[in-house]
């Protein structure tokens, strides 16, 4: 399905989002600790993290429903820290829906323009309906809807405001994962179309990667890196953002010299090489990553400038791909996948040569905990 | 097509299945049966005795109390003729104590219900509270209220104290004492439907409305009131019905003149004056006048919950 309406009027646009020191405490539990964050206008943002990171908090925040403790949030340059939700111009797709039960879905879509006063709302609210193609069910009540349909019209009820935040509290969490994917397109797609800022939290990576232009990933009330999918994935800046956001191989080394930029890493005997400019920290104990489609794994000889040797324990096929898991003497357990493009593969027992090149590496603090973010949804 | 595919289907279905589904069909006889069996008995039997009863004559030269079986449809022209006034002012007082009770009741359900979700322990206390009264006589709490209203009490004083009430004005023997003890004694059958019907309700529905741009007081009354009203259509119904027919708050806190209510004449016709002809009539001209009211009622603004 595909959600291309008209280009009619796309006057309205998104404002900045300004979080300054946003700290939120619900009695002795601390949600969000001393947040700053800046949103440029028109922009999909994503704040991803585990359940319990801060969030739903932080989003609520913005949207009225919750005041920080501390700190204050403007949009488009306006302070709105002290203005109650129904003043400020944001809407929200709650992950509830929550949709009227006892209206129509016409007169759920345009209850907020009626609150506005606007004289077309009816008008609007059918236009916006139609752009997420329901307006054949405007006369059903939300209950006769399937759980897709009723997401539909929660984004339309948002959308037609054309708020200057848009804020979706996981709207696809209740979704199958067919539907999943096929909404991420059509919200992807109406963003693009309407030119507002989104929000959008959820605890799916995969889902903020392919929709998002940048991501925040949240741990423990604060934002632990944020930027395009693309840099953050490629080169995370700490363990728990190398783990949560997609797979990481992590192992613990010591820096033992520097040459033209590239640093040299002994990890329990091997030397692994590290680009200085892709490290967090260029000296002392460190911790060594990579991502595991970067290595090459083969039984006859190493392609890459690192070099680990170890035995297959672990060989799982999931079609384009098979996964290995390789334990490396002193070092651990190494993950890796390779496409099946025909060649031989290896089988449990086998002894086989791990490579990957130098500026794949990324260097993290030695202070970070190789599990962090391990696991977490 | 359709029609030989359902009977083909029919035909194969065996005689077990037909069987146990007649038992099933039986079943559901026996279970209301019982039911069945006390309203006939102690309603639809009455009814009709009253209906009866309210067409018997005296006889010429009869003595007090012996009536006759007859046909005289004369017998409601004259008790209308009489008794239209209290017949009225019970309408009246009830639809007064009605709205009263649901001006109080519905904040008492709203706080009990929303604002106190999270903190059950006093929840629990004020719906004891909300209760309680139930456990004692009802004649007493209402006698208690010429207590409350009485000259030297608290009330009627401040009254005085602000010139709303005049220096040689009661509250104890007046219309508002009645529609006091109404509202009173009928206030928990209007929070109780209100408090079951707000406590289910979604509170993210509030949070979505605040989202779109509506006020507290918008959202107020554009979901939380629309979506209770299955709990207040009920809470009048039950408030306004018996209200309409009591007598006992007006005949411990009326007075002879202004505030006599049409269960006080239906008392007095059929234990004092021995009028049971004339008592039956009134009887169901009341009874088939809430039957028309709450009718045109459930018509106008019945949900589809109660339909």
């Amino acid at each position: 399905m595909t959600i291309l309406a008209p280009r009619t009027e796309t006057t309205a646009t998104g404002a900045d989002l300004h979080l300054s020191g946003i700290t939120k405490r619900f009695s002795s539990f601390v949600a969000v600790k001393e947040l700053d964050l800046v949103v440029p206008s028109g922009t999909f943002f994503a704040l991803l993290g585990p359940s319990g990171c801060g969030k739903s908090t932080t989003l609520r925040m913005i949207a009225g429903l919750e005041a920080p403790s501390e700190g204050s949030i403007s949009i488009g340059g306006q302070d709105v820290t002290g203005l109650a939700s129904h003043q400020r111009p944001v809407n929200t797709v709650f992950q509830s829906y929550a949709l009227f039960p006892h209206m129509s879905v016409l007169e759920n879509v345009a209850f907020g323009l009626k609150r506005k006063k606007d004289k077309q709302a009816m008008d609007k609210a059918k236009a916006g309906l139609e752009l997420v193609e329901l307006g054949h069910l405007a006369n059903r009540k939300p209950i006769q809807l399937s759980g897709g349909q009723q997401q539909r019209v929660a984004l339309a009820r948002a959308l037609v405001n054309r708020p200057q935040v848009l804020l979706l509290d996981e709207p696809l969490g209740a979704l199958d994962m067919k539907l999943r994917r096929q909404m991420q397109l059509e919200l992807k797609n109406i963003q693009t179309e309407v030119g507002l800022t989104f929000i959008h939290v959820t605890h799916d990576q995969e889902e903020a990667m392919t929709m998002a232009d940048v991501v925040a990933v949240m741990n423990g009330g604060r934002i632990e890196q944020m930027g395009p999918p693309r840099e953050l994935y490629e080169l995370p800046k700490t363990a728990f953002v190398a783990n949560f956001l997609g797979k990481s191989n992590l192992m613990r080394g010591t820096v033992t010299g520097q040459e033209a930029g590239i640093l040299s890493v002994l990890v329990n005997g091997q030397r692994i090489l590290l680009p200085a400019d892709r490290a967090v920290q260029t000296s002392g104990e460190v911790v060594v990553g990579v991502r595991p489609e970067k290595i090459s794994i083969s039984r006859e000889g190493f392609a890459g400038e690192n070099r680990l040797t170890g035995t297959v324990i672990d060989v799982s096929f999931t079609g384009t791909t098979t996964e290995y898991l390789v334990e490396v003497d002193g070092i651990g357990t190494i993950g890796t996948f390779a496409q099946n493009r025909g060649q031989q593969q290896a089988a449990e027992g086998d002894t086989v040569h791990l490579s990957w090149e130098a500026q794949h590496s990324f260097g993290l603090a030695g202070a970070e905990h190789e599990d962090a973010g391990v696991d977490q949804t | 097509m359709t029609l030989m595919t359902r009977k083909g289907i029919a035909d194969l279905r065996s005689r077990e299945e037909i069987r146990a589904e007649r038992r099933k069909g039986r079943t559901g006889v026996y279970l209301i049966a019982p039911g069945m069996l006390v309203l006939a008995l102690f309603f639809a039997l009455p009814v009709l005795v009253l209906l009866a009863m309210s067409l018997y004559v005296k006889p010429e030269g009869a003595e007090i109390g012996e009536f006759v079986p007859g046909f005289e449809i004369g017998n409601y022209a004259t008790v209308l003729a009489a008794y239209w006034p209290e017949l009225l002012r019970s309408f009246g007082f009830a639809l007064i104590a009605t709205v009263l009770a649901l001006l109080i009741g519905f904040p008492m359900a709203y706080l009990v219900a929303v604002r106190l979700r999270e903190k059950s322990l006093l929840q629990g206390i004020l719906l004891v509270l909300l209760i309680a009264p139930f456990f004692s006589s009802f004649i007493l709490r209402t006698q208690a209220w010429k207590q409350i209203l009485a000259d030297e009490g608290f009330i009627a004083q401040t009254l005085k104290f602000l010139a709303i009430l005049p220096a040689d004005g009661h509250l104890t023997a007046t219309p508002i004492a009645v529609v006091a003890g109404l509202t009173y004694n009928f206030l928990p059958f209007m929070v109780l439907p209100i408090y079951a019907n707000l406590g289910r309700l979604d509170t993210r529905l509030l949070e979505a409305s605040g989202d779109l741009y509506a006020s507290p007081m918008t959202s107020f009354f554009k979901v939380t009131l629309p979506m209770s009203a299955p709990g207040v259509f009920a809470g009048t119904l039950l408030t306004f019905i018996p209200a309409a027919g009591d007598y006992v708050n007006a005949a411990l806190l009326g007075n002879n003149r202004n505030t006599t209510m049409i269960g006080q004449v239906i008392d007095s016709r059929f234990f004092k004056v021995i009028d049971y002809p004339g008592a039956s009539a009134l009887s169901f001209v009341l009874m088939v006048s809430i039957l028309i009211l709450v009718t045109i009622y459930i018509r106008r603004f019945g949900t589809e919950e109660l339909m």
